[in-house]
């Protein structure tokens, strides 16, 4: 082990945290799961990041990226977050169909999509969950059929993250129309503007509309959008879960930085801090160092030619517990003055830790619940019996 | 930035995880624990002849001149075997400090196997296998001093544990003067550094442990004529302490990689995160491995009993979970904090 940086590494960061400094905007942008004003700052951000080739430094220079390695994609997000940068509108384009494509796609594809996501000319959403098909995703009924060139969508998909404002989304159909479970299933991308889709948003429990329901109605898209061969829907799934729950989802320093806001917000309480709420500032500190170690570690691993595997539920376990209870302490400090949004003239430190708490709440059930990543853990990391 | 254990430090960790399967079984524990004893004369001297006593001391001083990186993953796998003679000990705090303080005769003992040199520390107080003991190495706030077994007096303290043998230590008057002042301190500051990163290790590799042999009671035991182990209760308590091992150690593997040098903040506040999560992983893992064993792990039919009894003395020895809990506080609101700042150490 040799965790110190490279020469190298250390310019690396010092060229990111000089661009933020000189790029971010020095007021957050509206919430992009608000209105559509909202959304599109975040498409232009996207597109000034991407100005500085910052959209995904870790892809290849052909399609925007810059061809780095993952320690360096740890520093880049370590000052991303730490410079307060807006949040990725494009997260589900960029750290999930990206990788399933550089994976899965043809050439054509890869040239013809990947671009335009680094530069948030296309901004994706996810298509999979579906009213009966959440937990148990291959219950998924929403139908493709081929006709000619053609792939003709039909169905029901549900807590579409984006899909509000997006122009593209990534569905999970059965295009075997005999087949059951996780059989018969493909991967197929389509507009969101095309006609035969309507889209209704889902009010979230902040007032949001982050996610959307979507009804499809004999909806063509040429035969050449299908991700993979047909039938092999559920493997390129399940890839892309990996990426999600593994290292691409939440980056460790989305906490880092929120734990020194937390901890600013306990020395503003100087010694009336209570010692129990000290040590739970402590533990805070400590899960999210411990995420950020256990991160670098893997990615180093990777790097030396190892794979993500079923350990990857226990990142999404943990980092998703953690969010929680960090922000708990900051509403638990903040004591009476919780439940105040940041505009309440009485709550003056209130930043963003109500919304920030709301959210942590979504954090166990999204990209797969707490729940199924324990029958993982169980089952495939220890071996234990499925029946 | 290279986080990965190396191809040496592996081959070692496997080295001492063999040797402890085939020489250091439960079924042995209790054959030892039968005999009132705590040590095991032919184990000890295969430890020695591997050169593990040694293994941090010098290479011109006859050991084997690795660092606590090197061997945290064997500290681990002989916690995992409930180890019971004081190979920890003597390997990472009672030779280097013999070394430190130029008792090469007694060091050179020791590591050919021909003498025993029990403990004694502010945060370790009752020195285990003091009885057995050629002499005792007894540090104190501003003292480091050198008993002759025979010079003090040694009270047995019984405990909970049929593998500690613990005795209240009070130095006689040929006890020898190892250092004084700060040199003392700084020695004293060292030796709570190290036991509490083995420490940590030490219950890291008893949390595993006590995963294992759940899961493997779990797939056997059957109950409503299914294994105990197909039902989501079981399940999720054991993913659960599952969750816990894989976020401690990293935390340790890198306090093992900064601790070369204990003088620095960054690394004293890293080595306390590591003993604090995985004494909270032990705790968690052996209290589930007792549930999932049932009625058997309240007993001592099952081995379960020895890890809950392990992780007892190692979480409140060399710094207690609230020592490190709050030294880890005291970093946040005295050192930079923020992503930038993982892997600082001072100077």
């Amino acid at each position: 082990m040799e965790l110190t940086y490279t020469d190298a590494q250390r310019a690396f960061r010092d060229e990111v945290r000089s661009w933020m400094r000189d790029n971010v905007p020095a007021t957050p942008l509206p919430s992009f799961d608000a209105s559509r004003e909202g959304f599109e700052a975040h498409r232009a951000w996207e597109a000034k990041l991407n100005e500085g080739r910052w959209g995904m430094v870790t892809w290849p220079d052909a399609y925007g990226g810059r061809g780095l390695d993952l320690i360096r994609w740890l520093i880049f997000e370590e000052e991303y977050y730490g410079a307060r940068a807006p949040l990725r509108v494009n997260q589900n384009g960029i750290f999930l169909l990206g990788p399933t494509l550089m994976e899965f796609g043809t050439e054509q594809q890869k040239a013809r999509y990947l671009p335009r996501m680094a530069t948030g000319e296309e901004i994706w959403a996810q298509a999979w969950s579906e009213p009966q098909a959440g937990s148990d995703l291959a219950a998924v009924r929403a139908k493709a059929r081929r006709e000619g060139d053609e792939y003709v969508l039909s169905g029901h998909k549900i807590w579409s993250s984006r899909a509000v404002y997006a122009d593209m989304a990534f569905g999970l159909f059965r295009t075997d129309p005999d087949s059951e479970r996780h059989h018969g299933l493909s991967l197929i991308l389509f507009p969101l503007d095309a006609p035969g889709v309507t889209r209704q948003a889902i009010h979230q429990i902040n007032g949001e509309h982050g996610f959307a329901e979507l009804f499809l109605d004999e909806v063509r898209v040429p035969a050449e959008n299908i991700l993979g061969a047909e039938g092999q829907g559920w493997k390129i799934c399940m890839a892309t879960a990996g990426f999600e729950r593994g290292l691409m989802l939440r980056s460790p320093a989305r906490y880092q930085v929120a734990v020194r806001a937390l901890v600013a917000l306990a020395q503003s309480r100087g010694d009336d801090l209570d010692p129990v709420l000290r040590a739970r500032v402590a533990e805070a500190a400590m899960g999210a160092e411990a995420y950020a170690l256990s991160i670098y570690s893997t990615a180093s691993r990777l790097m030396a030619g190892g794979r993500i595997g079923a350990e990857a539920s226990t990142n999404k376990i943990f980092w998703s517990e953690l969010d929680i209870a960090l922000h708990r302490t900051a509403l638990d400090i903040l004591g009476d003055r919780a439940e105040l949004h940041p505009g309440a003239s009485a709550a003056p430190d209130a930043g963003n830790w109500l919304d920030g708490y709301l959210f942590s709440l979504a954090g166990p059930i999204y990209a797969g619940t707490n729940e199924i990543q324990r029958n993982i853990i169980a089952e495939r990391m220890l071996g234990m019996p499925r029946k | 930035m290279q986080f990965v254990i190396t191809e040496e430090q592996q081959m070692m960790t496997d080295m001492v995880r063999e040797f402890l399967a085939a020489n250091c079984t439960t079924a042995e524990l209790r054959a030892l624990a039968e005999t009132g004893k705590s040590h095991d004369a032919a184990r000890w001297s295969a430890m020695v002849e591997l050169g593990l006593p040694g293994a941090l001391v010098g290479e011109e001083a006859g050991g084997l001149g690795l660092a606590p990186q090197d061997v945290i993953g064997l500290v681990t796998a002989a916690g995992a075997a409930l180890l019971p003679e004081p190979l920890i000990e003597t390997m990472g705090i009672t030779l280097p400090a013999l070394d430190q303080f130029g008792e090469a005769a007694l060091l050179a003992q020791v590591m050919a196997g021909e003498a025993q040199v029990a403990l004694s520390h502010p945060a370790a107080p009752f020195a285990e296998g003091a009885d057995s003991a050629d002499a005792i190495l007894i540090f104190e706030v501003d003292r480091v001093l050198l008993c002759p077994a025979g010079s003090a007096t040694i009270t047995p303290q019984p405990g909970v544990d049929p593998l500690r043998r613990l005795f209240a230590v009070t130095p006689g008057p040929d006890a020898q003067i190892l250092a004084e002042g700060e040199a003392a301190r700084a020695a004293t500051d060292h030796a709570q550094e190290i036991g509490a990163l083995f420490a940590a290790a030490q219950m890291l590799g008893i949390a595993q442990r006590a995963i294992d042999i759940s899961v493997a009671y779990a797939g056997e035991r059957t109950q409503f004529g299914k294994p105990i182990g197909s039902y989501q209760a079981l399940k999720h308590h054991l993913a659960s302490a599952q969750v816990a091992v894989e976020f401690a150690r990293p935390v340790l593997q890198a306090a093992s990689a900064m601790a070369a040098s204990t003088q620095d903040a960054y690394t004293r506040a890293r080595i306390s995160h590591a003993k604090y999560v995985c004494g909270r992983a032990a705790e968690t893992t052996a209290q589930t491995a007792i549930q999932v064993h049932g009625g058997m792990g309240y007993s001592q039919e099952a081995d379960v009993h020895f890890y809950i009894k392990r992780t007892l003395s190692l979480r409140n020895l060399w710094g207690t979970e609230t020592l490190h809990r709050n030294r880890y506080a005291a970093r946040l609101e005295t050192l930079a904090i923020g992503p930038d700042t993982l892997f600082n150490q001072e100077g």
